[in-house]
């Protein structure tokens, strides 16, 4: 499968990943040896083969369900980021987490 | 041209557990925002999902009640999107290996118009287990969104219907049977205000006949049984006017607004459908053994099907009867401890579909907020049932017994309800009425039936209501035919 500039694009801005112009060309490059090697893989014969979900041969443990966590919030939101680049203000506001507007 | 709608039904049912499905946070609703927001609610480098026993034992559960299959492996999965309320980056689900598969869930239309109720089976495709988000909140600061994680990991499982559905009122029907069922089987609160069951309705119109699908359009997050009527007969409408006008359907995303009762496309996420799906690697795959399932079947309350059923049987109640008494496991446990607590169990389904119900609906309350116990109806019952009251009398010592004053007993002596069983008392009421209504009396000698029930009521009235009916009923007609 050729990849396109575009796909590179379009994947950058999915995961939010910034790529200057002058970047895509490389990423383009790596990422096409990437699915060259996939595709060598989906040569190979897998039939009547399960899938992998996971590469250890062991089942999920599970959690019984009691409370564990306590309220950390003061000290989590020591780490939330300034309101800007030259604001000394945290973007935290009676106990939320600020982000720039989000509009449905 | 002939119109027919297609609906298919995605719910998330929050279930009922103390955490988050993939850590120790506490999942109580109405804290103060991001106080139950642990360092994997907030996605900080380094942290791992821990599943939690009870949401799978839920999944498991609901598997059961539906009959379907539940998966001996199922996989998690990373759902990928970008938006504020989910720090992560990514939704934990279930994709290609969901932990519940097919399934199916019988629902009762009711009657509408000239259409008769009738049954119908909905097909469930899947229901597999997933993480909440967070939730965003707006006008707190100007120009920001206020971000509030305690809702980040709250366990759903995502219940998924086939598109079975051909109208507006199979689609509720559908919604009120299976709300009715997660509470039954206690994995799901079913608080509609609080978000612990959210709808979302996939609607497409076809002509009649037409085997394919039309382009359909998903309602997003339809928290009552009266906006989601609403919201659908909107959409339907809206969707036959666009074809119809030489439009097309565009796939999208829609939220009903209960203010214009109308359905509006979202602003469309760009490329919100690529979510990009690969099994996580912070989790192995969920194994359940029969074993596992025995267990958790073992501790099963019996299901309203069944239970409806043995109403039926047990009881000799009718399919009606015994459906309204199983719409929820509080009302039939109620109705059978009246039973077994000495009253006849016809008396009792009218009793507590008719006044029990009417008194809980007027008052929002459920049954288990009674102020009524099963045993006092018992014993109001009884008294009916050995003539020391009228249903009329019966239904005072109701009214006063729904207002806490006092029991059954004490209430008709109070209210001097007590019923006239005594027949020379009761012979000597009617020989003053036949005395006094000669005419009547001639009447019915005449052939006129309806002169009866004029002297039955003149003598109950003469008894200030509290002579037995029956027994009036049985002297009277004595008295006239002699």
């Amino acid at each position: 499968m050729a990849l396109s500039i575009e796909d590179i694009k379009k994947v950058a801005h999915l995961a939010r990943i910034e790529i200057s112009d002058t970047d895509v060309n490389a990423t383009l490059i790596k990422l096409t040896g990437i699915l060259g090697l996939i595709e060598q893989m989906q040569a190979v014969d897998t039939t009547g083969i399960v899938p992998m979900s996971h590469s250890q041969e062991l089942s999920q443990r599970l959690r019984d369900d009691v409370v564990t966590k306590t309220n950390q919030r003061d000290e989590f939101q020591k780490n939330a980021p300034l309101l800007g680049n030259h604001s000394t203000q945290q973007a935290i506001a009676d106990g939320l987490y600020l982000v720039p507007k989000v509009i449905e | 041209m002939e119109w027919e709608v297609v609906i298919g039904l995605e719910t998330h049912t929050q279930l009922q557990t103390n955490t988050k499905i993939f850590s120790g946070a506490s999942v109580r609703y109405g804290a103060e925002p991001n106080t139950q927001a642990c360092e994997v609610s907030l996605a900080l480098p380094g942290v791992l999902p821990v599943l939690n026993k009870q949401a799978v034992h839920c999944a498991i559960k609901f598997g059961l009640a539906i009959n379907a299959e539940i998966a001996p492996r199922s996989v998690f999965a990373r759902k990928n999107y970008f938006y504020p309320d989910l720090p992560k980056g990514y939704q934990i689900s279930q994709f290609e290996l969901p932990v519940v598969g097919k399934g199916a869930v019988s629902i009762q239309v009711p009657a509408q118009g000239k259409l008769a109720a009738y049954e119908k089976v909905v097909n469930i495709t899947r229901a597999h287990l997933e993480e909440d988000a967070g939730k965003s909140v707006h006008g707190a600061v100007e120009g920001m969104s206020g971000i509030d994680l305690n809702r980040a990991g709250t366990p759903l499982l995502e219940i998924v219907t086939e598109p079975d559905m051909r109208s507006a009122a199979e689609a509720v029907a559908y919604a009120k049977k299976l709300h009715e069922l997660v509470q039954w089987i206690g994995i799901c609160d079913g608080n509609m205000q609080e978000g612990s069951f959210r709808c979302d309705v996939n609607v497409s119109v076809r002509p009649k006949g037409s085997e394919a699908l039309g382009t359909r359009r998903e309602i997003k997050n339809l928290n009552s049984f009266k906006f989601m009527t609403q919201a659908i007969e909107y959409e339907t409408r809206w969707q036959i006017e666009t074809l119809e006008d030489g439009g097309k359907i565009q796939q999208a995303t829609v939220l009903f607004n209960p203010d214009t009762g109308e359905t509006r496309a979202m602003r469309s996420k760009e490329e919100a459908n690529d979510y990009r799906y690969f099994p996580d690697p912070d989790l192995l795959p969920l194994i359940i053994t029969e074993a596992d399932k025995a267990r958790i079947s073992a501790a099963m309350p019996e299901l309203p099907e069944a239970m409806k059923a043995r109403l039926e049987v047990q009881y000799g109640l009718s399919s009606y009867d015994a459906n309204a008494l199983t719409t929820s496991r509080d009302l039939a446990d109620y109705f059978v401890a009246t039973v077994n607590a000495g009253a006849g169990p016809k008396q009792v389904a009218n009793w507590v579909m008719g006044s029990i119900s009417a008194k809980l609906n007027t008052e929002d309350k459920n049954i288990n907020a009674s102020p009524i116990s099963a045993q006092q109806l018992a014993q109001l019952l009884k008294r009916i049932a050995d003539g020391t009251i009228s249903n009329n009398a019966a239904k005072q010592v109701f009214e006063a017994m729904w207002c806490a004053e006092g029991d059954v007993d004490s209430i008709i002596v109070a209210k001097g309800l007590k019923q006239e069983s005594d027949s020379v008392a009761i012979e000597a009421i009617i020989d003053e009425v036949l005395a006094a209504n000669a005419a009547m009396v001639e009447e019915f000698k005449a052939g006129k039936e309806k002169a009866f029930n004029a002297l039955v009521g003149q003598a109950m009235k003469a008894s200030k209501g509290k002579a037995n009916p029956a027994q009036v009923n049985d002297i009277l007609k004595k008295k006239l035919t002699a």
